[in-house]
C-alpha cells in the first residue's frame, strides 16, 4: 500500500489539526488506520476469490460423495499435506516475531524473522511442486480432459483434480507474491525503514502472510482429509 | 448538523498558486507528463472521463449497427433459412463467416463495451474521482498511487478486452455463458475474459481507495450523516465493488482453466457443471447492476437538491435504502437463472428479489416528494434527473414482473428482460451520468455550456430513448426473442419504429457533444457556484486548484439546509432564505 510518512501534523493550527504539507493525510494515526483499513478490504476480495474454488468444491463433493473420497484417498497423500500445514503455520508465527521486532526497534529481529518466514515459504513451494505436482503430472493425474491416469478410482477422477489443482495453483501462485512482498520487506529492514512508530507495511504485509496461510488451513482438511 | 460560525483557517506557510489543476506546466512535453504521472484524483477523474466517453461512443455505434440489422426482417425463424441482411458478405479476421456470426460479434461487443468499459466505471470512476474528495473536503483520495495504479489496469485490461473483441470475434455476449465460453473453439474468448479479469482489479482498486476515503478523510465537523448523498452512494457502490468483484474475477479465471487446461469445471461432458458457471457469475452480476445504478441515484440525489432548491426528502431513508440495496443484491442473483434452478431455490429468490422492490421505491418517493412545491430551474441537469425518474420508474416497475416466476418463464430471453435492463441502465444510468456531466461541467473544465441547445439536447435524447425501448416491452410479451438478428414479418412495424428511435437518441447525443466541445473552445467563464449548490465542491474554484481548497473547509452547514443557508459564493439577493412562519420552530 502506500509508504508511510513520517511528516507530523501542523497540530499547533488549531482548532484541528490541519493539512500536512504535501500529504493528502491529516496526521499519522489517520494514515496508519487508512492504510491498515485499505489492506482489510484487500484481504477480503482475497477470501471471496476463494470462496469461488470452495463452492465450486462443495457442489462437486454433493455431486459425487463416494467418488471424491476415494480419489482424495488415493490421490493426495495427508502426510506431504501436513508437513506443508506445519511449516505455514511456522511462517505465520515468525512473521509475527518479525513486526515484534519492529515495535521493540530490534532490526536484526526483523531481518532474521523474515528471512525465516521465507525459507519456510520456499519450502513449501518445494514440497508442493516437487513432490506432488511433478509425480502428479508424470502420471497423468492431471485436471479434467487432461487426466490421462490408467488406474481411475471412479468416473469422476478428473473433476476431484481439477478442483485440486487449480484452488492450490492459485494459492501457490499467492505463497509466490508473499515471497516477494516479504522480500520487499526484508529490503525495507535493511534500509532501516522500520521503526516502533513506522511499521503499517510490514504489518501489512504479515496480514497478508496470515491470509494465505489460513486460505491453506482451510483447503488441507478439505482436499486431504475426506 | 455542524453549524459553526467560524470559517477556515490559515493554511500554512507554503504558499499556493491559484492556478486551475490542469494548467499547462510549461512546455508541452511537461504538460502531458504531468498526466501521465499524475496522482491528482481531478485529472485521474478526467482520464476515465474521456475514456469511458470514448467506449460509450464505440458502444453506441456498434449498437446503431445493430438496431440497422434489425430494421428488416429478412424472415427466418419460421423457415431454417438463417441470414441476416445488413452483414451479408461481411467477414472477419478469421475469415468467412455468415451474417448471424456478425450479428452476434456485434452484440458482445456491444454489451461488453458498455458494461464492462462504460457504465462500471462512469459514475464511480469518472464523476466520483472528481467529486468525492471535493465534497468531504479532503485534498485528495486515500491511496492516490493506487488511484492512478487503478487507471492504468482500467486502461490496459480495456485496451486488451477490445483489441480480443475486435481482433477475434467473441460470439458470447457479455455473460459468457458456459459451455458456450468454454467449448468454443473460435475467437478470443480467453483473451477477452481476461480482459475484464483486469478490468475487475480496477474496480475493485476504486473500491477499496473510496471506502477509505470516506471513513478517514472527511473534513473536520463532517459527520456521517453530513455527507452528501452523492458520497453515501458512492460508499455503497464501492463497498459492493470491493465484495463482489472478487468472484467474478474466480469466475472468469476459471472460464480461462477451461479453455486452456480444460479442467471441465463447468463442462458436463467431463462432469462438470454449467448451471454452476451461471450461479458464480450472477453473484457478481447482480450485485454489479446495482455497481451501475447506485451512482446513478446518489447523482440524482445531488441535481434534484440544487436544482428545486430544497431539502432532500428524507435524507436518511435515501442513505440507509443505498446500504440496504446494496446489501440486498448478494441474495438475489438466483433470479437469472429462473429456467435453471429447483422450483424450490426459485421461490426464494423470487421472494427475495421483491425485496430489493422496497428501497428502491422508497428512494424514488422521496425524489419526488422533494420537488413539491419547490422552486424548480428547468434546466438540463434537471431535465434529465426528471427523466431519469421517468424512464426508471418504468425500469423499476417492469422488474418484479421478472421476478414473478409465472410471467418470468414466458418472459425470459425476451425483448421484454432487453427493454426493462435498457431502461434501468440506459434510462437510469446513463441519464443520471449525462446529468451530472452538465451539472459539474461548470466545476471540472469551468466553462459553461449553452443551455438552450442542451435542453434540446436533452429532450431529443428523452424521446429517442423512449422510442428505442418501449415498443420493445410488446414486442418481448409477444415472443421476440432477444439475440437473433432476423424475426418474423409481424414484428417488422415495431422493430422499424425502434431502429428510427436510435437515430432520434443518436442525433441528441450529436448535439451534447457539438455543445460540450464548443463549451470548451468559447464558452462562458464558470463562476465558483454556477447553480447555488451548498455541498463543498462548490466552495472550490471552478475549476478547482491543484489541492482543491486554499484552507480546510469546515462544515458551516449541511449539505441541503437551503432553508437556512447561502450558498457559498453566492448572493443573498439571488438565495433568498425563506422567512419562518410564525408559531413554526426553526430546526437547527
Ligand atoms: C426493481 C428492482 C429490479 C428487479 C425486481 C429486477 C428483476 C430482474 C429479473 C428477475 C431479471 C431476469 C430476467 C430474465 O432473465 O428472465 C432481470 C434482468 C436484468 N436486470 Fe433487473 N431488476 C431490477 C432492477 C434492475 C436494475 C436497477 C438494473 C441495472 C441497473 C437491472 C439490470 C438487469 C439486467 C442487465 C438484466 C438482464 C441481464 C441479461 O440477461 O443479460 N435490473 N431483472
Ligand atoms: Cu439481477
Amino acid at each position: 500500500m502506500t509508504t508511510l510518512s513520517t511528516k507530523p501534523g501542523n497540530a499547533d493550527l488549531a482548532p484541528h489539526e490541519s493539512y500536512v504539507p504535501g500529504s493528502h493525510w491529516r496526521n499519522l494515526q489517520d494514515e496508519t488506520e487508512g492504510a491498515k483499513l485499505g489492506m482489510w478490504l484487500f484481504l477480503s476480495t482475497e477470501i471471496l476469490l476463494f470462496s469461488g474454488f470452495f463452492c465450486a468444491y462443495a457442489v462437486f463433493r454433493m455431486l459425487y460423495p463416494g467418488n471424491w473420497h476415494d480419489a482424495s484417498q488415493y490421490y493426495l497423500n495427508w502426510k506431504i499435506g501436513a508437513v506443508n500445514t506445519v511449516v505455514l503455520l511456522l511462517s505465520s508465527f515468525t512473521v509475527v516475531l518479525a513486526i515484534r521486532g519492529a515495535q521493540t526497534n530490534r532490526n536484526w529481529m526483523i531481518q532474521l524473522n523474515l528471512l525465516l518466514t521465507n525459507l519456510c515459504a520456499a519450502f513449501f513451494l518445494v514440497v508442493k511442486l516437487g513432490w506432488e505436482y511433478w509425480p502428479k503430472w508424470q502420471k497423468g493425474e492431471l485436471p479434467g480432459a487432461a487426466f490421462t491416469y490408467g488406474n481411475p478410482q471412479g468416473t469422476h477422477d478428473n473433476i476431484f483434480l481439477s478442483v485440486y489443482w487449480v484452488a492450490t495453483a492459485t494459492h501457490g501462485v499467492h505463497v509466490l507474491v508473499g515471497i516477494i512482498v516479504l522480500t520487499w520487506c526484508m529490503i525495507k529492514a535493511s534500509r532501516r525503514e522500520f521503526g516502533p512508530r513506522h511499521y503499517t507495511f510490514l504489518e501489512n504485509a504479515g496480514l497478508y502472510w496470515h491470509i494465505v496461510d489460513v486460505i491453506w488451513i482451510f483447503l488441507f482438511p478439505l482436499l486431504y482429509l475426506v | 448538523m455542524a453549524a459553526h460560525a467560524a470559517h477556515a483557517h490559515p493554511h500554512g506557510s507554503h504558499g499556493h498558486h491559484d492556478e486551475p489543476y490542469y494548467a499547462s506546466k510549461g512546455s508541452l512535453w511537461k504538460t502531458v507528463m504531468s498526466w501521465v504521472y499524475t496522482v491528482d484524483h481531478k485529472k485521474i477523474g478526467v482520464m476515465y472521463l474521456v475514456a469511458v466517453l470514448l467506449a460509450f461512443f464505440l458502444g453506441g455505434v456498434f449498437a446503431l449497427l445493430l438496431r440497422a440489422e434489425l430494421y428488416e426482417p429478412t424472415k427466418t425463424l419460421a423457415d431454417g433459412t438463417v441470414t441476416g441482411q445488413m452483414f451479408k458478405g461481411w467477414t472477419s479476421a478469421q475469415g468467412e463467416v455468415t451474417s448471424n456470426n456478425i450479428y452476434n460479434r456485434l452484440f458482445s461487443l456491444h454489451g461488453t463495451v458498455m458494461v464492462f468499459l462504460f457504465i462500471i466505471p462512469s459514475i464511480p470512476a469518472a464523476l466520483g474521482n472528481i467529486l468525492l474528495p471535493l465534497m468531504i473536503g479532503a485534498k485528495d483520495v486515500a491511496f492516490p498511487k493506487l488511484n492512478l495504479m487503478s487507471w492504468y489496469t482500467y486502461l490496459f485490461g480495456g485496451a486488451f478486452a477490445l483489441w480480443a473483441l475486435i481482433g477475434g470475434g467473441v460470439e458470447t455476449g457479455w455473460t459468457f455463458y458456459t459451455p458456450y465460453s468454454s467449448t468454443t473453439n473460435w475467437g478470443n474468448v480467453t483473451a477477452m475474459v481476461l480482459g475484464a479479469f483486469i478490468l475487475g482489479f480496477s474496480s475493485i482498486f476504486t473500491g477499496i481507495n473510496f471506502i477509505v476515503t470516506v471513513h478517514k478523510l472527511r473534513t473536520p465537523g463532517m459527520g456521517w450523516f453530513d455527507m452528501p448523498l452523492f458520497v453515501w452512494a458512492t460508499y455503497a457502490t464501492a463497498i459492493i465493488q470491493v465484495l463482489a468483484t472478487p468472484v467474478l474475477g474466480i469466475t472468469l479465471l476459471m472460464i480461462v482453466f477451461e479453455r486452456v487446461f480444460r479442467t471441465g469445471i463447468f463442462d458436463p461432458a467431463l462432469g462438470g457443471d454449467p448451471v454452476l458457471f451461471q450461479h458464480f457469475f450472477w453473484f457478481y452480476s447482480h450485485p454489479a447492476v446495482y455497481i451501475m445504478i447506485v451512482p446513478a441515484f446518489g447523482v440524482v440525489s445531488e441535481l434534484l437538491a440544487v436544482h428545486c432548491r430544497k431539502r432532500l426528502f428524507g435524507y436518511r431513508a435515501i442513505a440507509f435504502s443505498s446500504l440496504a440495496i446494496a446489501a440486498i443484491s448478494f441474495l438475489v442473483w438466483g433470479h437469472h437463472l429462473f429456467a435453471a434452478e429447483t422450483p424450490a431455490a426459485n421461490a426464494i429468490f423470487s421472494a427475495l428479489t421483491f425485496l430489493v422492490a422496497i428501497p428502491t421505491a422508497i428512494k424514488v418517493f422521496n425524489w419526488i416528494a422533494t420537488m413539491y412545491k419547490a422552486s424548480i430551474s428547468w434546466n438540463t441537469p434537471m431535465l434529465y434527473a426528471m427523466s431519469f425518474l421517468f424512464n426508471f420508474t418504468i425500469g423499476g416497475l417492469t422488474g418484479p414482473p421478472l421476478a414473478t416466476l409465472a410471467t418470468d418463464i414466458h418472459l425470459t430471453d425476451t425483448y421484454f428482460v432487453v427493454a426493462h435492463f435498457h431502461y434501468v441502465m440506459m434510462g437510469g444510468t446513463v441519464f443520471a451520468f449525462v446529468g451530472g456531466l452538465h451539472h459539474w461541467w461548470p466545476k471540472i473544465t469551468g466553462r459553461m455550456y449553452n443551455e438552450a441547445w442542451g435542453r434540446v439536447g436533452a429532450v431529443l435524447v428523452f424521446i429517442g430513448f423512449n422510442m428505442t425501448f418501449l415498443v420493445q416491452f410488446i414486442l418481448g410479451t409477444q415472443g421476440m426473442p432477444r439475440r437473433y438478428a432476423t424475426y418474423v414479418e409481424m414484428f417488422e412495424g415495431m422493430h422499424k419504429f425502434s431502429t428510427i428511435g436510435t437515430w432520434v437518441l443518436g442525433f441528441g447525443f450529436v448535439i451534447h457533444l457539438l455543445v460540450f466541445v464548443l463549451s470548451l473552445v468559447s464558452g462562458k467563464k464558470a463562476s465558483a457556484n454556477p447553480w447555488g449548490g451548498l455541498t463543498m465542491e462548490w466552495e472550490a474554484a471552478s475549476p478547482p486548484i491543484e489541492h482543491n481548497f486554499h484552507r480546510e473547509p469546515l462544515m458551516t452547514h449541511g449539505p441541503y439546509d437551503y432553508d437556512t443557508a447561502v450558498p457559498p459564493h453566492c448572493n443573498e439577493k439571488d438565495y433568498p432564505l425563506p422567512t419562518p412562519k410564525p408559531g413554526m420552530a426553526m430546526a437547527h
